[in-house]
This record gives structure tokens, C-alpha cells and sequence, in this order.
């Protein structure tokens, strides 16, 4: 169907709902409480425009869009109704962008810049910081949420974990965990779903405190490296070091979701532990060699073992962690260079 | 897989068999989760209350090791009642005669004694399945770690074409690797019987078309051995030379004494890893390899989707990529290997000797992967399996299978079933996890049994408990939870100490030589 938003003529699906159809045609209408996976929720009110023959703002979060329907999102009176929306937000929290982890991320920060808002003009009471830090991975301040419902929408309907839910009433409204528990105290699995759909700073990855400004860092597409369901994730990398880690929010199969290890368990990586030279043993003790050396050690043996004892009395295991490239490799090594098929890999037991 | 992970959330039934898909693939419940809140049907069936069963319509709490006579209950019910699907049986089935006979020797009665499942239940179940179609079944390690692993696996595929469940979205059989690339692995020929693609190593042609792939005169003809084998046979120096790949097997084979013997005896043993771990110990060589996001590359998920992975550090110090470091020996060895990197080695060799892969190319998996068959470069991939029950065989074949218990079962001495497996927080035996901040998470092994057992021994949450098998004994900390029933103690893998390995029982599958870590024989008691 057709659809006029500013006067441009706009292209809609069925069952797209106006802000759909807007961010489709690359029009930005500022939002906070909508996701593409947690649905319409028409709570924050600050994607409101102006519809030919509807009374009032619609919320375009909420509104279907219908053949014909003539949209305004950049009329004064839409941008004073936005306007007031971020500004109240700004200052019922405390939203110091300084030094806050989701600055440059920040859907709140997206719509004060785009309306210009600099400062919040209202001055609500002095907002003290809210935080959580009990859990394991995620940092939790309540002080800047704008209680938009996202997480609450993941936990619950997307993850289905049954951890989050609003607790208290009015403008004492804010996120609970389980009966108003701490995080880490509480039945959460630590999925960090309600990180990736945190529109502001309310819900951070700890590991990424400090490391980077988010504008410092680029996305590389990869696939996780533990279970089988082969979830594909988005490494934020700063230089060769991983800042966070986010679901592909349209990648099969996971459309965004990850577990806990998925997201949080990248960094072993770097680990001090790590081998980073061949290592020889003599005497019962390992000393480091050159890979020439090693090397030459090993296909040396392996030759003096075939001529002794036949090819078959060699005999090697595969990794069902790495590469499909380093498996198809090592087959290849055993049956074409030394001529046995006593090559398998651990899954077996 | 047969089918897909995409297809959960359309699914109208699902029959989850020895699958604690919560915590071994927490992303893949989550889908499962949606479904049923969307009025999907759930049947659980699993010796443990575990977290799936909140959400279930029917959880079925087999004995350990039951399945194939619960199974076999479960489709003497869907013939004697006449609830299958009998146009699929007569135009897509072989040999249904032969497997109805062994079916009908197990009564619902019968079933239901070896199982500890009602009778009651087993009907119902068999109802359900009946009414609405299709059920995807999965499973996981739950069924395959059995001295009956094939027959068990064999099991659910019966059930399935019993049932018509083959060859349409949201059904099929359905086992979820446990690690990010099982798949790949079977798919590359990393197996002793077939070259990648699963061509047979024992078929002429095969070996033609690799020797001329690779160069070489002749390609060994006869099937090797597999793992279990091969460290047997360490010990008796038939096998002298063994290279262990990216495996710890010290923590994670069953009965760690006779495998850390098994180690201990090797004349000359390899091991090429990320960590020093309690294998590399026995090593007389180590290789320093490339870790994940240090090497470009594809991992193939459950699915069968062929995945990108990429590189975005560069390995520490002299570490090398795992490919490159079995060209150089191949090179010592004669051999000059034409590929330089992953993605020579896919494109212009792995995709071009496979068939099932001969479509899929890195330019094409840019983002989303493809799944396989995907036999040409502008095949879409395949999403599910045998359309329109079209098999790889022709027909689906039904294989009657008998039930046997696990090798070793409770006696006075020994009372308890141990079963084994995964916890969410941590990965096998923590390699990664251990140095990725989830000890804060589990940081100790515990053994979980019930609160009948607890109060019966005087043993409360939290104190240590030894528990002991004919193979070893361990000290860890008690869990007492409603998760395990009464006469079980259940423990996992993840940590050296109270490692349930000390304890498992190094027997196997006659066939697939798949180890019963699910089940052994252990004595509890207060430490």
C-alpha cells in the first residue's frame, strides 16, 4: 500500500504499523519503548505524529498504517509533543552521558539530539543514582531507565526466563527482579537479553566498563563458538580486543537472542594462560622449540613409525570446536599423507 | 537435524527425549518456549524434573536407560489402537512387519514396569501424539550416551515414521549438537569410515576420486578406528603415534584413570591446543594453535547450516592457525598442499568434493548461512529434510530394536544410578568458561540428588558427600534439589575436582562406540 509521511510517497506493508513503515523508508520518527521484538507497547509516547482525519497525535508505534493515510512527523506540534516526552525523561533520570557505557548507543540520547534537547528544562527533584551491581555480568542502573518495558517484554515474552517485571507504583515505578531481589540474587540466567534491548544506560554489559566510547569500536559478524544451535553474534572490537558482544538481531537462528555464555563468555581468549609457543618434552619437562623444530620432530616420528609399524599404528582424534577447515585438514593429513583412516573426533563420547 | 531451529516457533507439538535444552542449548529453548506459550503441546520425557517440565503438558519420568521400552509402549499403543499413520507406513515405510512384531512384544504393561512410566501416562501420550500433527521430536545427549545409543536413536526414528512426523516443517528427529561444530566435524570426514560428505573410505570410487583430489597414488581402504579404540590400543603400542586435536580427554572420557593410564602409555602423543591442559600434560609434543575470532573459517550448526566465523585478533605469540599447522607436517611428509587459507580450502576443496556442499561458496555466506544439501551456487539451502517422505534410501526403513539396560546398573553396593551431563554456566571441562568470568556463576562440582535420599542418609544442602563408583570416588558438595528423583545422583563434567569422570563407566556402544555416561552404578554417603 501507499502511504504519505511528510509528503513523500511511501511504500507499506500489510500489518506494518506507521513507525514500521517510517524506519522501512529510512524516515526517523524518535522511540523508545517499541522493538521489533518486543512488539507495540505505546508507552513512552515519544514516536507521536500528526494523521490526516485523526483527532489528536497518534502514536505511530500503535497506529497500522491503512492505503492513503497522509502522515506529519515534522510539524512543530509534533516536535513540541516529542519534545516535551524527552524532556520530562531527562528529567526524571539521571542521564549524565559523559561517562555513561551507552553514549553514541543511546536511543534517548538519538531523540534529544534530533529534537534538541540539551538540557532537560524541567527541573524534578535531584535523581540520585540507583545501582545494582550484583550480578555477574550486567550493571544495572535504575537512575537512568526510562521504564520503557523492553527488558521487562524480553524476559518474559522473548527469552521466556520470568525474571523482570515493573515493581512499585506512579513515578516509583522501575524494574524488579523476581520479588524485588537484587540481580544477583534472583533466578536470572544472566542471558543479557535485557542489555540488548535496553534503549538507554540502565542496563549495561559489565566486562565493557571503561574499554571503549561506542563510536571507537566496529561490528564483526561471527558464529558462537559453544553449543550447536550455531547463534550468530556481533563482536564489538576495538583494535584486536573484544568490547562486547550483541545477537544479530535479523540472523537465523537466533534473530538477536543469545545465553550467557554466548554473550559474556568471549574473553578467554586473551588469557594469560594461553600457549604461545611449541613446546618439546625432555626429561618430563616441557622446553619451548622453534616450530621448524617441532614440526620436523613430529613428521620424523610419524615417518619412522609408518616404516616400522605400517600407517595404521598411527592414529589421531579432531576438534568439534574449531573450523570445519582444520577438520577437513587433519582427515586429509591422515589419509592422504599417512595412510590411515584412524582419524575421528571427540563428539563421538 | 532434520528440520530446523526456525521452524520451532510454528511447531504445534514437541516430544523432548534426554534433552535439557534450558541449559545445553538455553537459545534453542527459548523458541521452544514461545511455541508453547503460543499453544504449542509439550511432552518431556526425562529421568530429571528439569526446567523444561515447568513448561510441559506431560513430563514423563523414565527410569534411566528405559527408553527404548518406553518408546517401544509408546508405538505398541499407536499400532494396537490403530492411531498411526498408516498411508505413510504402506507408501514411504520398509520393513514395518518385522518392527511390528518387536513392538508388540512390549505390552503398555511392560513398558511401563521397565520405564516406572504409568500406563496410564503411556496411553495418554500416545493420544496426544496421535491428534496433532506434526510433533518435532528432539533429543540430545540423553539418548545417544548408552551402551544403546544406535537403538535409541533408532527408537525415535520409528516413532516418527510411526507417526508421518518426516519430510514437512516443524517435524523430524531432531538431535541437538552439543558443540558448535559436531556437525562439521561428521561433515569433513573427521570419522574413521567416510571421507567428507560421508563418502565411503571402503568404496572404490570414493577413493579414486579423493587420490586424484589429493594427489596421491592410493588412500587406505579399510574403515579405521574409532576413539575409544585407539587409546585401548595405546596401551598394547598397536597404536604408537596419537595426535589429540583440541580435546581434553583426561577430564572428559569416561573413567579418568584408565584414561590417564591409557595417556601415560603412549609412545609418542601430539597434542595441538589454545590452554595447557590435564591432557597436554602427557603430551611429548605441543602445538600452540589459533583460538576462535583468531582465524577466518565455518562452523556447521545442528541444522546443518554452514556458518561464517572470523578472525579479529591475531593469535598470541608464535600460535598458528590449526590448518596451517597440518599442511607444514603433511609438507615434511611430501606433500604440497595448493591452499593457503580457510577459504581456499572451502571454496576449491571442501565444496567441491562434497556434493551436499558443492553450492555453497564464503561469497554466498556473507551473512546468513546456507544449510545443507545445497548442491548448486544458486540452490537456496535445505531447510528440512526427506519432502514428501522421499528418503535418502528411497523408502524410510523401520529397524525393530530390542531394549537392554544400561551395562551397569544399582546393587546393594553401589545403589544409586549416576547420570551425567552439562550445567548452563559452563562448558565441558572449562577450558573457556573457566577463564571467561563463569566461576562466579558455579565455581564447584556438586552432587544433585533428592530430598527423599538426603533426609534418608541425614545429608543436608551443601555438606559434602563422597560418592563412589567401582572406578573412583569423589568428594563434592550435595544439591539437594526436586529435580532429581530418588535413587539418582546427578553430576556434571566441568570441574577436575568431583569431576563425574572419576566415576563413569568406560562401556560402550557396540556400534558407535558412544560411551554410557548416563548411566553407571554409585554408592553415596556422608564425607
Amino acid at each position: 500500500m501507499r502511504i504519505t509521511i511528510n509528503g513523500m510517497a511511501c511504500e507499506a506493508k500489510e500489518g506494518q504499523t506507521v513507525l514500521q513503515a517510517a524506519r522501512a523508508n529510512g524516515i526517523y520518527i524518535p522511540s523508545l519503548c517499541y522493538h521489533d521484538k518486543t512488539g507495540v507497547a505505546g508507552k513512552c509516547r515519544v514516536c507521536v505524529a500528526e494523521v490526516k482525519d485523526m483527532r489528536g497525535l497518534q502514536a505511530t508505534c500503535a497506529l497500522p498504517a491503512r492505503e492513503g493515510m497522509e502522515v506529519v512527523t515534522n510539524s512543530e506540534t509534533v516536535l513540541q509533543a516529542q519534545r516535551m516526552v524527552v524532556d520530562l525523561l531527562l528529567s526524571t533520570g539521571k542521564h549524565d552521558c559523559i561517562a555513561c557505557e551507552q553514549n553514541g548507543m543511546c536511543e534517548l540520547q538519538d531523540a534529544a539530539y534530533y529534537l534538541h534537547v540539551e538540557r532537560p528544562g524541567l527541573q524534578y527533584a535531584d535523581v540520585k543514582p540507583d545501582i545494582d551491581s550484583s550480578s555477574a555480568f550486567v550493571y544495572v542502573d535504575r537512575s537512568k531507565c526510562v521504564s520503557c518495558g523492553r527488558c521487562v517484554a524480553g524476559c518474559n515474552d522473548v527469552v521466556v526466563n520470568e525474571v523482570l517485571d515493573f515493581g512499585r507504583r506512579g513515578h516509583g515505578t522501575s524494574i524488579v527482579f523476581n520479588e524485588n531481589l537484587a540481580m544477583g540474587e534472583s533466578t536470572c540466567v544472566q542471558c543479557g537479553e535485557c542489555v540488548q534491548l535496553c534503549p538507554v544506560g540502565a542496563l549495561t554489559e559489565k566486562k565493557s566498563m571503561g574499554k571503549a566510547r561506542s563510536w571507537e569500536t566496529h561490528k564483526v559478524r561471527t558464529t558462537c563458538p559453544y553449543c550447536g544451535v550455531g547463534c550468530q553474534l556481533d563482536l564489538h572490537v576495538k583494535g584486536e580486543q573484544i568490547i562486547r558482544v550483541t545477537g544479530v538481531e535479523d540472523g537465523s537462528p537466533n534473530k538477536g537472542r543469545l545465553c550467557v555464555k554466548g554473550r559474556f563468555g568471549y574473553d578467554f581468549i586473551y588469557s594469560e594462560d594461553r600457549l604461545t609457543t611449541p613446546l618439546i618434552k625432555e626429561n618430563g619437562e616441557f622446553r619451548k622449540a622453534s616450530w621448524d623444530e617441532a614440526l620436523d620432530l613430529v613428521a620424523n616420528k610419524f615417518k619412522q613409525i609408518i616404516a616400522e609399524s605400517g600407517p595404521d599404528a598411527i592414529g589421531g582424534v579432531s576438534c568439534a570446536r574449531s573450523i570445519n577447515e582444520d577438520s577437513y585438514q587433519m582427515q586429509k593429513l591422515f589419509r592422504a599423507a599417512i595412510g590411515t583412516n584412524n582419524i575421528d573426533h571427540c563428539a563421538r563420547t | 537435524m532434520t528440520n530446523s531451529f526456525g521452524e520451532f516457533a510454528n511447531a504445534k507439538m514437541f516430544l523432548c527425549i534426554g534433552t535439557n535444552m534450558t541449559e545445553a542449548h538455553p537459545v534453542a529453548s527459548t523458541f521452544l518456549k514461545n511455541a508453547v506459550r503460543k499453544g504449542a503441546k509439550l511432552i518431556v520425557v526425562d529421568p530429571r524434573k528439569q526446567p523444561l517440565v515447568d513448561f510441559a503438558d506431560i513430563h514423563c519420568q523414565i527410569k534411566v536407560g528405559s527408553d527404548i521400552a518406553f518408546l517401544n509402549g509408546l508405538m505398541n499403543v499407536l499400532i494396537t489402537e490403530n492411531l498411526y499413520d498408516k498411508d505413510f507406513v504402506q507408501n514411504k515405510c520398509d520393513n514395518f512387519d518385522a518392527f511390528k512384531a518387536k513392538v508388540l512384544e512390549y505390552p503398555v504393561e511392560r513398558a511401563a514396569e521397565i520405564s516406572g512410566v504409568s500406563v496410564k501416562q503411556i496411553r495418554e501420550v500416545a493420544r496426544l501424539l496421535a491428534t496433532v500433527k506434526p510433533a518435532m521430536l528432539c533429543y540430545t545427549l540423553g539418548i545417544t550416551e548408552h551402551t544403546t545409543g544406535k537403538d535409541n536413536v533408532m527408537s525415535t526414528a520409528n516413532l516418527q515414521l510411526l507417526l508421518g512426523n518426516m519430510g514437512m516443517p516443524s517435524a523430524g528427529v531432531n538431535p541437538l549438537r552439543g558443540q558448535n561444530n559436531v556437525q562439521g566435524a561428521c561433515d569433513m570426514g573427521a570419522l574413521p569410515n567416510v571421507f567428507p560428505g560421508y563418502q565411503k573410505v571402503i568404496d572404490a570410487p570414493m577413493r579414486e576420486k579423493f587420490a586424484k583430489a589429493w594427489n596421491v597414488d592410493k588412500l587406505p581402504d579399510q574403515n579405521g578406528l574409532m576413539m575409544p579404540q585407539m587409546m585401548e590400543r595405546l596401551v598394547d603400542k598397536k597404536i604408537r603415534a596419537f595426535y589429540v586435536f583440541g580435546e581434553n580427554l583426561a577430564n572428559t572420557e569416561p573413567d579418568i584413570r584408565k584414561v590417564e593410564h591409557e595417556l601415560a602409555s603412549a609412545e609418542f602423543l601430539v597434542c595441538q591446543d589454545i590452554f595447557p591442559t590435564e591432557t597436554t600434560r602427557f603430551a611429548h609434543v605441543v602445538f600452540p594453535a589459533a583460538a576462535w575470532s583468531e582465524d577466518d573459517g565455518t562452523f556447521s550448526s545442528s541444522e546443518r547450516r554452514v556458518n561464517r566465523v572470523r578472525k579479529v585478533k591475531t593469535p598470541p605469540g608464535e600460535a598458528r592457525p590449526n590448518w596451517w599447522i597440518f599442511k607444514e607436517i603433511a609438507r615434511r611428509m611430501g606433500q604440497d598442499w595448493a591452499s593457503n587459507s580457510a577459504q581456499e580450502i572451502w571454496d576449491n576443496e571442501v565444496s567441491v568434493l562434497a556434493s551436499a556442499l558443492n553450492g555453497i561458496k564464503y561469497s554466498r555466506i556473507e551473512k546468513d548461512g546456507l544449510q545443507w544439501p545445497c548442491p548448486t551456487t544458486d540452490h537456496p539451502g535445505t531447510p528440512f529434510l526427506h519432502r514428501d517422505g522421499i528418503f535418502t534410501h528411497g523408502k524410510g526403513i523401520f529397524n525393530p530394536v530390542e531394549w537392554a539396560p544400561p551395562a551397569e546398573v544399582p546393587d546393594d553396593e553401589y545403589p544409586f544410578v549416576l547420570s551425567t551431563g552439562r550445567r548452563l554456566y559452563h562448558y565441558h571441562t572449562r577450558t573457556q568458561t573457566g577463564r571467561s568470568g563463569m566461576n562466579q556463576l558455579l565455581s564447584e562440582e556438586t552432587a544433585d540428588i533428592s530430598l527423599a535420599d538426603a533426609q534418608k542418609l541425614g545429608i543436608k544442602h551443601g555438606e559434602y558427600v563422597k560418592v563412589r563408583s567401582r572406578r573412583g570416588e569423589v568428594k563434592v558438595k550435595a544439591k539437594v534439589t526436586e529435580q532429581v528423583p530418588p535413587g539418582m545422583v546427578w553430576m556434571a563434567f566441568h570441574f577436575r575436582e568431583g569431576c563425574a569422570n572419576w566415576l563413569t563407566n568406560a562401556v560402550y556402544d557396540p556400534v558407535t562406540f558412544t560411551a554410557e555416561y548416563k548411566a553407571c552404578a554409585v554408592a553415596l554417603e556422608r564425607a
